[in-house]
C-alpha cells in the first residue's frame, strides 16, 4: 500500500496563479522520501493541501488508501506534519503544546501525557517541558515541533525544511532522529534546501518546479545521471599555472588550490595519474558541491531554459 | 502492513478533542486574568458608584425598583455580551496571527468541534466574568433572582450568540484593526442604546420602535425578567429573537468554515 498518493492535484489561487498543475506523485510505505525544488515551485502548497491547511482546487489525495475528501478523519489521523515556520503558541509551555496536540487527535489525557513525555525526552526537551515556548532556541523549537507531529504516533510524517537554521550539531542529531523513525516503519516525506540531508536520508526522490513534478525516482538512479563532478584539490606546493588535459577542466583558484571537472567515463585515479605525473602531489580533496546539489541545479536552470523559450 | 487500517478516531476522540480545545481556551483567559477578569469588574464598579450612588437617587424608582437595582442586570449582561465576543475574536485572531490555529486545522477535528470549542470558551468566560461582576454589584445593591431558569438561559445564549458573532468576526480579520472595529463602533453603541441603563417607556414612540430593531434590547430585558421579573419585551419574543441570532451565526459560521474563509487559502 501506498503511504500518499496524489492524483491530478491542482492548485489555482485567486489571483490565478497555478500553483499545481496536475501533480501525481506516490510515497510507498515505509519510504523515506525527499520532495525537492526551489522556492515557490509549489512544494509548501502541495504539503499544504495534503495537510488540509490548503484547499486544492483538483484533483485527489490518498493517505493509506483514504481519499481525504471521503474520510478526512481517519486520513489525518495518519499524519503528522512539521511546517516550515513556527506555529505554536509563544506563551504556552512546552508540555501544553505537545499535550493539547494530543488531545487534538482524541489521545485520552493519560495517554496524551505518557506521548508527552516519550517524544520529548527522545528530542531532548523533557527538562524544558515546564519553559514557554517562546524562551527556546531555534535547534529546540524545530525539536518542539517534530515532538508536536509524532505524538499522536503517525504513519506518515511530513517535514518542511525541519532543519532550517539550526546548527550542524543538531542537524545531524535530527537526521539520526528521524532516520531512526524511519527505521521504525513511520514513512517519511522530506522537503530541504540542505541537499547533503536529501542525499543522506532518502531513498526516492521528486523534484518539483513551477507547478509541475520533472523528476520522480529512486535516489541512485539520479546521482548516476550525473555527468560530471567538481572536485577542490589542495596541492602539496604552489604552481603557476593549471596544468592542461583533453578530458580533465582543470582551473587555478590560487597557487595551492586546483578545481578540476572529472566526467563519469574517468575514475579519480585517471586525475591522480596525470597530475602526479606532472609533479603535483595533492594533500587533500572534497567536492566543489553536493552531488544532488549539482543535478538539482541542472535541472531546474534546464527548465528554466525550456520555460524561458518557450514565452 | 496490514491494507485495511484501523479507524484511527474513535467517536469518544472527538469528546477528547473538544474538552482539549475548551481547557486551553480557558487557561489562556485565566493565564491573563488581570486582563480578562479583572477590569470587568472595576468598570462594573465604576458605573454603580457613578451611576447607582451618585446619580440613580436622583432618578428615582425604575418599573418599582431603585436604579441600582434596575441597572444591575443589564450591567451584568453587558460584561457577559462584551467578554464573550471579545474572548473568540482575540484568541481566533491571536491563534490565526502566530498560526498556531494550525495545530487545530491539521488535526482530525470537524468543523463542528472547532466551532463548538471556541464557543464555549466564550461562553466559559462570559459566565465567569457575568458571576464575578455580580458578586461586585452584590458589594452596591441587594439583588434577586425571580426565574432560575430563564436567568441561566439567558446567559447561556447570550454568550453563545455573541461568541459567535466573535468567531466570524476574526475569520474576516486580517490585522488587529479589525478586530477592534465592531465593538467599538457596534457592539458598545447597541450595547448602550438596548435598555441597560432605562427603560424603553421612557422614550417617544419612535424612538421605542427603532430600539426594537437593537438586538441587545432582547437579551438585555429578557435577563431583567429573569433576575427581577419585570421587561419591556415579551420573554417568548425575547427567547425567540435571541435564538433565531445564534441559528443565523451559528449557519454563517458553518457554511465560513466550510468554504475555509480566513483559515485555509
Amino acid at each position: 500500500m501506498n503511504a500518499l498518493e496524489l492524483h491530478a492535484l491542482t492548485k489555482i489561487y485567486g489571483n490565478g496563479h497555478c500553483a499545481l498543475k496536475g501533480i501525481d506523485l506516490s510515497v510507498a510505505d515505509g519510504d523515506f522520501f525527499a520532495l525537492l525544488g526551489p522556492n515557490g515551485a509549489g512544494k509548501s502548497t502541495m504539503i499544504g493541501i495534503i495537510t488540509s491547511l490548503v484547499n486544492k482546487s483538483g484533483g485527489c489525495v490518498r493517505v493509506y488508501g483514504i481519499d481525504i475528501d471521503e474520510d478526512f478523519a481517519a486520513a489525518k489521523s495518519l499524519l503528522g506534519v512539521v511546517p516550515q515556520e513556527f506555529n505554536f503558541s509563544q506563551f504556552e509551555t512546552v508540555w501544553e503544546i505537545v499535550v493539547n496536540q494530543a488531545g487534538f487527535y482524541g489521545l485520552p489525557r493519560d495517554r496524551a501525557e505518557a506521548q508527552a513525555e516519550k517524544y520529548l525526552r527522545r528530542l531532548g526537551l523533557w527538562d524544558r517541558r515546564k519553559d514557554r515556548s517562546r524562551t527556546l532556541s531555534g535547534g529546540m523549537k524545530r525539536r518542539l515541533m517534530i515532538a508536536r507531529a509524532l505524538v499522536h504516533e503517525p504513519r506518515l510524517l511530513i517535514l518542511d525544511e525541519p532543519t532550517a537554521g539550526v546548527d550542524i550539531e543538531v542537524r545531524r542529531s535530527m537526521w539520526d532522529f528521524l532516520a531512526d523513525l524511519n527505521r521504525g516503519g513511520t514513512t517519511v516525506i522530506l522537503t530541504t534546501h540542505y541537499l547533503e540531508e536529501a542525499e543522506r536520508l532518502c531513498r526516492n526522490i521528486a523534484i518539483i518546479d513551477r507547478g509541475l513534478i520533472i523528476e520522480n525516482t529512486t535516489m541512485k538512479d539520479l546521482l548516476a545521471k550525473l555527468h560530471a563532478e567538481t572536485f577542490v584539490l589542495d596541492i602539496g606546493s604552489p604552481v603557476a599555472d593549471a596544468p592542461t588535459h583533453p578530458d580533465f577542466a582543470i582551473s587555478l583558484l590560487d597557487p595551492t588550490t586546483l578545481e578540476a571537472i572529472v566526467d563519469r567515463r574517468y575514475s579519480l585515479n585517471d586525475l591522480f595519474s596525470f597530475l602526479s605525473a606532472q609533479g603535483i602531489s595533492v594533500v587533500s580533496m572534497r567536492n566543489k558541491a553536493n552531488r544532488l546539489e549539482e543535478l538539482f541545479v541542472n535541472m531546474v536552470q534546464d527548465g528554466t531554459r525550456a520555460s524561458g523559450a518557450g514565452h | 502492513m496490514s491494507a485495511v487500517l484501523p479507524k484511527p478516531v474513535p467517536s469518544r476522540g472527538y469528546g477528547v478533542a473538544f474538552s482539549t480545545l475548551l481547557r486551553k481556551e480557558i487557561s489562556r483567559f485565566m493565564r491573563i486574568w488581570l486582563q480578562t477578569i479583572l477590569p470587568p469588574a472595576i468598570t462594573m464598579a465604576l458605573y454603580f458608584v457613578i451611576f447607582g450612588n451618585l446619580i440613580g437617587p436622583r432618578i428615582g424608582k425604575m418599573h418599582g425598583f431603585d436604579y441600582m437595582q434596575y441597572i444591575a442586570p443589564g450591567l451584568i449582561m453587558m460584561s457577559v455580551i462584551t467578554n464573550a465576543y471579545s474572548n473568540v475574536v482575540s484568541s481566533l485572531f491571536g491563534a490565526k496571527f502566530q498560526r498556531h490555529i494550525e495545530e487545530i486545522l491539521v488535526a482530525p477535528m470537524p468543523n463542528l468541534l472547532l466551532l463548538s470549542g471556541f464557543v464555549a470558551g466564550g461562553i466559559a468566560r462570559g459566565v465567569v466574568v457575568g458571576i464575578v461582576v455580580t458578586a461586585t454589584a452584590l458589594c452596591f445593591t441587594r439583588l434577586q433572582v425571580e426565574h432560575w431558569f430563564t436567568t441561566i438561559a439567558v446567559v447561556i445564549l447570550t454568550a453563545a450568540l455573541f461568541s459567535l458573532a466573535g468567531f466570524i468576526n476574526a475569520l474576516f480579520a486580517k490585522k488587529f484593526d479589525d478586530i477592534s472595529i465592531v465593538p467599538t463602533f457596534i457592539l458598545t453603541p447597541l450595547t448602550y442604546l438596548g435598555g441597560v441603563f432605562y427603560s424603553i417607556d421612557l422614550l417617544p414612540p419612535f424612538w421605542q420602535q427603532v430600539s426594537l430593531g437593537n438586538p441587545i434590547l432582547y437579551m438585555v430585558n429578557a435577563f431583567r425578567h429573569g433576575m427581577l421579573g419585570v421587561s419591556d419585551i415579551d420573554i417568548g419574543v425575547a427567547f425567540t429573537v435571541i435564538l433565531a441570532f445564534c441559528a443565523a451565526l451559528f449557519t454563517l459560521s458553518m457554511w465560513l468554515l466550510k468554504r475555509g474563509v480566513g483559515l485555509r487559502t
